[in-house]
């Protein structure tokens, strides 16, 4: 387990904002600031925080498909990932030199409604990935598929169905099974069950970890529900506006927050059980957008303990505790 | 008196005269093959000052029972075919279009699960809010226009009197969801009906949006709450009474302790075993209720839930189970619970 898969080294991202009638750029988002992290091998890193925090874009940079889809985006940093055959900075390839790699990084999608090709049969969406990485032929990619569905609790019959036939739970699993098609080392999960009913959502939570225990895999885990988060992660991050704010085990940042801000997202969590309630820190105001933010540490505005300071200096991520750390220039340091 | 787990939101209950009855309540659209049922036979009461949660998954009817109640079904391809609804002596359902349109905002009012939905995008917000108020009451334009500026105020809108000249596109998901609390409470309603009120919004937003409609609502002398959700903590937090559906039907219904503490039916043990919080997690597995909910054209004769119940017997698959009642009028729709039938 301590070997590591993936380090994030001060990762930023910035989206352009096109405007005026030459279509000049005349803002910038800062959608991610200067975020690091690694992941061990076989464990599941959850990365936690309220919409618009920048959890897709850290995702969406770490699989090499913002350059694709977002014109003029900028990317600085590192994201090095261990691969077999040594490690390499996948944020410096380009992206003939990222195929390689991207069968060992897969991801899986939020919507199980827009994420599959509504044209395709689930054989055909599963074989796609086959087809493109590997050089299995016509029957071989026929019995992986028969296997995958297997593997992810589907009816091998359902292979020559189309998506809108499924259920959004049975969509979730065909998007699970075409992640795995390719053997993947790596998934990167953007809210895999964010969409779905609580009682199917277990069932997707159930299958991911037998999955990950079966092959060995490692996950990147994005969602914004914390009870999620820290009943699948074995380390948490939480992000606010584009930056981390607390990093450390699930039992660490869960059962004793370090920052103002987690402590007052987990203080919010609604509870059935009324032993589990704690007194609700309610914040104040809105989230600010992230074309705008608030100088100095971006919670400043909304944070029940912050002083004068916090609005002129950025607190740096330190550690507090035995690997659980915060960036908050107001904790004592043990 | 009916007890809640939020000491915030002790309101003593009257238990003697409903101000909302929902019977036999029945709505069918018409699909491909036909109608199909959306809601099949739901009853309940609504108690002055009582805050009635209703839960339940995706499709289970919850947005039909409510919009069934404001006279909001979209006809065709919906019906309500059969059922009474009476709010205080009137029967709802045969209401002509000016006497509903009376009804809603001046009695009930709902809140929309999309905001975008409900505020219309080519109107200032000051215009919508005040407008509301002008429709529903005899006061000059200025009147209104002061009432509105307060009212947006109260709901936490920073800069009100300024921010009345804005567009909807202008406002924050969390910030429209406060203005449609706004227009909603603006008339005092004696019923407020929220549909996934906080569903699109985060944590920490949910949090303030239900504080400040507990809040508003609480000022309101014995006013109602329908609070419509699948987040059963949000309900346990809020709620004096929870019905829990499934497949068109009240499955199961209760105050927040019978059915957090004491849960009967097979369907609401699952949904509450199902929770990444809940206790009954076995090696590190969540518990996870069978299969999927089936369509409406799908649902099974017998008993909703009996293709995914795992105490499910023969019986079940042949016949619908009555609402058998139960103790303090906790009731449950199951065949191998044993209580006298309610229908
Ligand atoms: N292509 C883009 N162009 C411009 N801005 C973008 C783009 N993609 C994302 N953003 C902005 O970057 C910020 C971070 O967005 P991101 O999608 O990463 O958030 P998130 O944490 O995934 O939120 P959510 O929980 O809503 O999915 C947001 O302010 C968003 O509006
Ligand atoms: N206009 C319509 N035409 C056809 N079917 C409809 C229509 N409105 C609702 N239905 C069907 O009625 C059933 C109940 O829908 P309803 O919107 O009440 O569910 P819900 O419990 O509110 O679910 P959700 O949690 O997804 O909001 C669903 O199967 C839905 O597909
Ligand atoms: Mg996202
Ligand atoms: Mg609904």
């Amino acid at each position: 387990m301590s070997e590591i898969l993936l380090e994030v080294k001060n990762l930023s991202v910035r989206f352009p904002i096109w405007g005026g009638i030459l279509r000049q750029k005349i803002a910038e988002v800062r959608a991610v600031e200067n975020v690091s992290f690694t992941i061990k091998k076989g464990e599941t890193l959850g990365l936690v925080g309220e919409s618009g925090c920048g959890k897709t874009t850290t995702a969406k940079a770490i699989c090499h498909i913002l350059k694709e889809t977002s014109h003029g985006v900028v990317q600085e940093g590192e994201i090095i990932f261990h691969s077999e055959n040594g490690p390499v900075n996948l944020l410096s390839l380009n992206r003939k030199e990222m195929r390689f790699y991207r069968r060992e990084i897969q991801m899986i999608f939020q919507d199980p409604f827009s994420s599959l090709n509504p044209r395709m049969t689930v054989s055909e969406i599963i074989q796609r990935p086959l087809k493109i990485h590997t050089k299995m032929n016509k029957k071989e990619r026929r019995t992986r598929v028969t296997d995958l569905l297997e593997k992810v609790g589907l009816q091998p019959e359902y292979a020559l169905r189309y998506p809108h036939e499924f259920s959004g739970g049975q969509r979730q699993r065909i998007g699970i099974a075409r992640a795995l098609a390719v053997r993947p080392k790596l998934i990167i999960a953007d809210e895999p069950v964010s969409a779905l009913d609580v009682s199917v959502q277990s069932q997707v939570i159930n299958l991911l970890e037998d999955l990950q225990d079966e092959f060995g895999l490692t996950y990147l885990f994005v969602a914004h529900d914390l009870s999620v988060i820290n009943h699948v992660s074995d380390r948490i991050s939480v992000m606010y506006l584009g930056r981390i704010v607390e990093t450390g085990s699930a039992e660490q940042v869960y059962s004793s927050p370090l920052h103002p801000y987690s402590q007052a997202l987990i203080s919010a969590i609604p509870q059935t059980d009324p032993a589990k309630r704690s007194d609700r820190i309610m914040l104040k105001g809105e989230i600010p957008s992230s074309m705008n933010k608030p100088s100095g540490c971006s919670f400043n505005p909304r944070c029940p303990i912050a002083v004068a300071e916090c609005s002129t200096k950025i607190p740096e991520l330190r550690e507090m505790n035995d690997h659980h750390s915060a960036a908050c220039d107001l904790l004592e340091l043990k | 008196m009916v007890e809640t787990l939020n000491s915030k939101n002790k309101i003593p209950i009257n238990q003697q005269q409903p101000v909302l009855q929902v019977r036999d309540l029945v709505v069918e659209f018409k699909l491909e093959m036909g109608y199909a049922r959306a809601v099949s036979g739901v009853s309940f009461d609504l108690f002055p000052g009582e805050i009635l949660g209703i839960v339940g998954e995706s499709g289970s009817g919850k947005s039909v029972t409510a919009l069934s109640i404001m006279r909001l079904i979209p006809e065709p391809p919906g019906k309500i075919s059969n059922g009474s609804i009476r709010f205080e002596n009137k029967e709802v359902l045969e209401l002509s279009y000016p006497e509903m349109r009376d009804i809603r905002g001046n009695n009930i009012a709902m809140i929309f699960q999309e905001p975008m939905t409900a505020l219309n995008p080519v109107f200032t917000i000051g215009m919508q809010v005040r407008e509301t108020i002008l429709t529903h009451e005899k006061i000059s334009k200025k009147e209104a226009q002061g009432r509105a500026i307060k009212m947006l105020e109260k709901v936490g809108i920073p800069d009100a009197s300024a921010r009345m000249k804005d567009y909807p596109h202008q406002f924050s998901g969390g910030q429209r969801q406060r203005i449609m609390i706004a227009l909603a409470l603006v008339c005092k309603p004696q019923i407020l009906i929220a549909d996934e009120p906080t569903t699109a919004l985060d944590v920490t937003t949910q949090a303030q949006i239900l504080e400040l409609m507990l809040e508003q609502q609480t000022q309101i002398e014995n006013s109602s709450i329908i609070l419509i959700t699948h987040d059963l903590a949000v309900v346990a937090e809020t709620c004096h009474r929870v019905a829990v559906m499934y497949g068109g039907k009240i499955q199961e219904i209760g105050t927040v302790n019978q059915i957090f503490s004491a849960p009967k039916h097979p369907y609401t043990r699952g949904l509450l075993a199902s929770l990444p919080s809940s206790t009954s997690i076995k090696d590190g597995k969540l518990y996870a209720i069978p299969g999927n909910v089936p369509s409406i054209s799908d649902m099974p004769a017998g008993c909703k839930f009996c293709t995914r119940c795992e105490e499910v017997i023969d019986r079940c698959h042949q016949e619908e189970p009555p609402l058998h009642v139960l103790n303090n009028g906790h009731k449950v729709r199951c065949h191998l619970i044993e209580g006298e039938a309610d229908e």
